[in-house]
């Protein structure tokens, strides 16, 4: 990294290394007894550090990267003295961050995804504008990501506990995920929805992937009317679908059973399967199958050979949604099943709403990773199926 | 036109063109067209049938369920035939009425199927479940003495065997009657009633008497079928003495002596004693049983529902009612649905204009920052789409209850006082916090997928020729943005206004919707039809919006996952 030249006052960094100071001060302080305090010391310390940073480092890039890391390594022991690990995890990289920040307002880098004619005015708003963003994604992530350690609890509590805080193993145990293991309900769910999960989708696949080729075709009747139906599970509310199931499942004798759990799940996959494979359909060259029926191959092996790779990654992918819209469904199964076709979603129903156990916690940890899997599949078949749609005209 | 005909036309160049087997290129068209509809239209064909069977078929059966109220007529046939002649406000009904209803309500009651009518009619006018529910136990004390009276003047009435015998006669059985008896049993109770059960009604029998042999098939039917007895060696039930009576009574003395089947001579004598009693005041007795049965509001009420459908429900569903004297609004300690449909919509409204304020800063910096950062962005609100909806409610219970993350972190810091922590769940404020957090994918996905299109140099453009960049935002790119406003407002809106299990879990008593009462009707208080009713317009309230979605967006335009 090529040097920069120092080009703001030290006073205009210092405040603002100052402020994320004050930041961490808070939290520090709090932590040994007086969050005021900590405001007032941590903005003092780090103001200091900054002018320091600016003033008495030579400006060559391998007397800076020093300078980094002896702050890192300071802000660590001092970390380790006041919280022990824990504090000389935080301890280490506030001192990283630190300086890193110190140099990137002091040699001006701050500005250099902005035009250089923007107004300080317009800088503080981009900036200001991430840090919303910032904010909004924490949102998004945050419930997620504390349901995860929260699940290796010692302790049957929904909070995290002092030994928890300060890393001690004593706070921390799989007592969850055995639970989950060893227990016959939550093994019978697991069971039940292993079970219905796949074979709704199967269905939803097969039927939807048929229709979807159907109405692909260039003269369909009724085309528009056919695909409202056809979505028409994705749109009508899920209370409404079950309600109605409910009714006429228990009238033809279908309420309580798997194959009535199977078929109403298969319902609400279709729309998916549908979307997804038209999707697909809509970048087919057709006439890579008039060429496979003109050097005469059937249409079955037409559609096996040619067609069917082809448009694979759209069947898949919409066969993970069609899966995990089954996997993850509580409401209709709440009314079409009974006690035996109880679902992993309906025992963490039962579990949120009766008898609050932690072992729920254990479960959506398990269930966040298979959706992370399930999310990486799909992005990966999205990005393969762009790629065959660009290799082929239309 | 033929071969030949066709060459010569061919020759002269002036015939329709003709395709390479002969036939005219506009019908060979035309029929490899039909080809390709019928083709596609088979390959549609499984599929479409499949979700009518299985979707539209149970949708259909909600809205039919809605405004269906077969049971009044189904549990009291006599008595809503009877009370089509009387006219309310005229007091009471007249005595053939309260005779029907005797019938009616004691096979009901055997049967355990007046306790389901009560329930039903208690939806209308409170108090009619307990009732009927009281009817029912007290209702065999009616015939009480006419039992035993018959059995006084010979101990053979109470034997199964002579029952039997006298109710069979002799010559030709009525098969159609029996069929007829049937058919009632099987609307009362919904099982099926098939099957022999040792006994037919003669046709001189039910001519002679007519109510006896609707009685004591009744019985018959019931007790075989239902109870698992043989006809003969079971004294048949008091209805059936009752009915007796009021047959001999009502019969011509020449015709029951003229009668030649079994007991004949013991029916003439029971005709004599029959004719010397006195006979059963109905309404008396009823009103003896329960003194709420000279309230006429009840009869108008039973008058009132004894169609086969009833906009009854929808009233409910909008806290009006349904009552004799017509339509009106319901107490003001019951109408609590138009409260809910209005807390849903405001609720739903909320949550989707919460999504826009958060959704659009995300979705613009997610289409204007470099495709690689982007994309890893991206990661961060699929995640949330991907993952399981009670892993994320659950997550927000964690978060916001009151021993949960954040107030222990407010707590901690000294923000809030550790007696003072704040109440964020079992309220409307964490139905709006947690269905934001699960709904905000689907805004940000449509309005990202509008805002990649948007050029960057229109924006740039305007602030050239001088806009501020307040002006250059509101006049040049929110124009462009609104699509995708209007596509992700929608699509939340109507997820949100269906939503059940995240209000079930984080709504408390204050922060559910209209979803969680029709559950409610269904699983607990099982007034379906209520749930139904409330289902119906709900789903009309969809419908309009996915209307107004196609038209803004277009179906086929649907997009998952980015």
């Amino acid at each position: 990294m090529a040097e920069r030249a120092i080009v703001h006052s030290v006073l205009f960094v210092a405040a603002i290394v100052a402020a994320f100071g004050a930041f961490l001060g808070l939290f520090v302080g709090t932590a040994n007894g007086s969050g005021l305090w900590g405001i007032v010391i941590g903005a003092a310390v780090t103001a200091v550090i900054a002018v320091v940073l600016v003033k008495a480092v030579p400006s060559s890039a391998a007397s800076r990267r020093g300078a980094r890391w002896g702050l890192a390594i300071l802000f660590l022991i001092v970390g380790f003295l006041l919280g022990a690990l824990p504090g000389a995890v935080i301890g280490f990289f506030a001192g990283l961050f630190f300086a890193w920040v110190t140099y990137w307002l002091a040699t001006n880098r701050y500005r250099d995804s902005l035009p250089p004619y923007a107004t300080s005015g317009q800088v503080l708003w981009h900036y200001t504008f991430r840090t919303i963003c910032g904010v909004i994604f924490f949102f998004l992530i945050a419930p997620i990501v504390v349901v995860m350690p929260l699940s290796f609890n010692a302790e049957d509590f929904f909070t995290f506990t002092p030994e928890m805080l300060s890393f001690d193993p004593a706070g921390y145990s799989l007592k969850h995920y055995q639970d989950f293991f060893f227990n016959s309900q939550w093994q019978q769910a697991l069971r039940n929805s292993v079970l219905i999960a796949p074979t709704a989708t199967l269905l939803s696949v097969g039927f939807g992937t048929l229709a979807a080729i159907g109405l692909s075709q260039p003269h369909v009747p009724f085309r528009r009317a056919i695909m409202a139906i056809l979505i028409s599970p994705m749109i009508v509310p899920l209370i409404i679908s079950a309600a109605g199931m409910f009714f006429f499942y228990s009238r033809v004798g279908l309420q309580g059973t798997y194959l009535g759990v199977v078929l109403a799940h298969a319902a609400l996959g279709i729309p998916f399967v549908i979307i997804t494979v038209t999707a697909t359909l809509v970048g087919f060259d057709r006439s890579l199958t008039r060429a496979a029926a003109n050097m005469g191959a059937s249409p079955v092996r037409t559609f096996f050979k040619v067609q069917m790779p082809l448009i694979l990654p759209g069947v898949i992918s919409g066969g993970l949604f069609a899966f995990i819209t089954s996997f993850d469904e509580v409401v209709v199964v709440l009314f079409v099943g009974s006690a035996g076709q109880k679902t992993l979603p309906w025992q963490m129903f039962i579990g949120l709403r009766e008898q609050i156990s932690p072992t729920i916690l254990a479960v959506a940890t398990i269930l966040v990773a298979i959706s992370i899997c399930l999310l990486v599949t799909v992005e990966l078949l999205r990005r393969r199926s762009e790629r065959l749609r660009g290799l082929s005209p239309g | 036109m033929n071969d030949q005909s066709m060459k010569a036309a061919m020759e002269r160049g002036d015939g329709p063109m003709l395709a390479a087997d002969g036939t005219p290129l506009k019908k060979s068209l035309a029929r490899a067209l039909r080809m390709q509809k019928i083709r596609a239209l088979l390959l549609v064909a499984p599929l479409l049938i499949f979700v009518l069977l299985t979707f539209l078929a149970p949708i259909a059966d909600m809205l039919f369920r809605s405004v269906e109220n077969q049971i009044v007529s189904e549990t009291l046939p006599g008595t809503t035939a009877t009370l089509d002649d009387w006219e309310a406000g005229e007091g009471l009904p007249p005595e053939p009425v309260w005779r029907a209803f005797y019938f009616d309500l004691f096979l009901a009651a055997e049967a355990k199927e007046h306790t389901r009518l009560g329930s039903r009619l208690n939806y209308e006018f409170t108090g009619m479940s307990s009732l009927f529910r009281g009817a029912g136990r007290g209702i065999d004390d009616i015939g009480e003495d006419q039992a035993a009276a018959i059995i006084e003047l010979d101990p053979r009435w109470e034997e199964g065997g002579f029952w039997h015998d006298l109710m069979s006669g002799t010559g030709d059985a009525d098969v159609r009657f029996l069929d007829a008896r049937r058919d009632r049993l099987e609307r009362l109770t919904g099982d099926r009633y098939d099957g022999d059960i040792g006994f037919s009604p003669g046709a001189a029998v039910v001519d002679l008497l007519p109510l006896t042999a609707r009685a004591y098939t009744d019985w018959a039917l019931y007790t075989v079928l239902a109870d698992g007895d043989a006809v003969i060696e079971v004294t048949p039930w008091e209805a059936v003495p009752v009915a007796l009576f009021l047959d001999l009574r009502a019969a011509d003395a020449a015709a029951v002596s003229g009668y030649d089947g079994p007991g004949r001579g013991d029916l003439f004598v029971a005709m004599l004693a029959a004719r010397s009693s006195d006979p059963i005041d109905f309404r008396q007795s009823f009103i003896d049983l329960d003194e709420d049965f000279a309230i006429p509001t009840i009869w108008e009420t039973i008058q009132t529902y004894s169609n086969r459908f009833t906009p009854g429900y929808f009233l409910n569903a909008v806290d009006l009612q349904l009552t004799p004297d017509g339509v009106s609004a319901r107490d003001a300690g019951q109408r609590i649905y138009i409260v809910l449909f209005q807390r849903t919509m405001f609720m739903s409204l909320l949550i989707t204009f919460s999504c826009i304020l958060l959704g659009y800063p995300v979705a613009w910096i997610l289409a204007n920052l470099p495709m690689r950062v982007a994309n890893m962005l991206m990661i961060l609100v699929l995640l949330p789409f991907w993952t399981s909806l009670l892993v994320r409610t659950s997550a927000w219970k964690v978060m916001l209850q009151q021993q949960g993350v954040i107030n222990d972190t407010l707590v901690w810091l000294g923000l809030v006082d550790d007696a003072a922590r704040l109440v964020m769940i079992n309220n409307q404020f964490g139905t709006i916090v947690a269905m934001t957090h699960i709904l905000l994918p689907f805004m940000i996905l449509p309005l990202y997928s509008v805002m990649q299109t948007i050029p960057p140099s229109y924006v740039r453009a305007a602030k050239s020729l001088g806009a501020t960049n307040m002006t250059a935002f509101w006049r040049v790119y929110f124009p462009q943005s609104v699509p995708g406003i209007g596509a992700g407002s929608i699509l939340v809106f109507i997820l949100a206004i269906g939503y059940y299990i995240t209000p079930e879990i984080v709504g408390g008593t204050k922060g559910v919707f209209i979803s969680n009462r029709i559950a409610y009707h269904i699983s607990a208080s099982l007034n379906w039809g209520l749930g139904a009713a409330l289902g119906t317009i709900l789903l009309a309230a969809v419908l309009i919006l996915y209307w107004a979605y196609d038209k803004v967006v277009g179906i086929d335009n649907v997009k998952l996952g980015g």
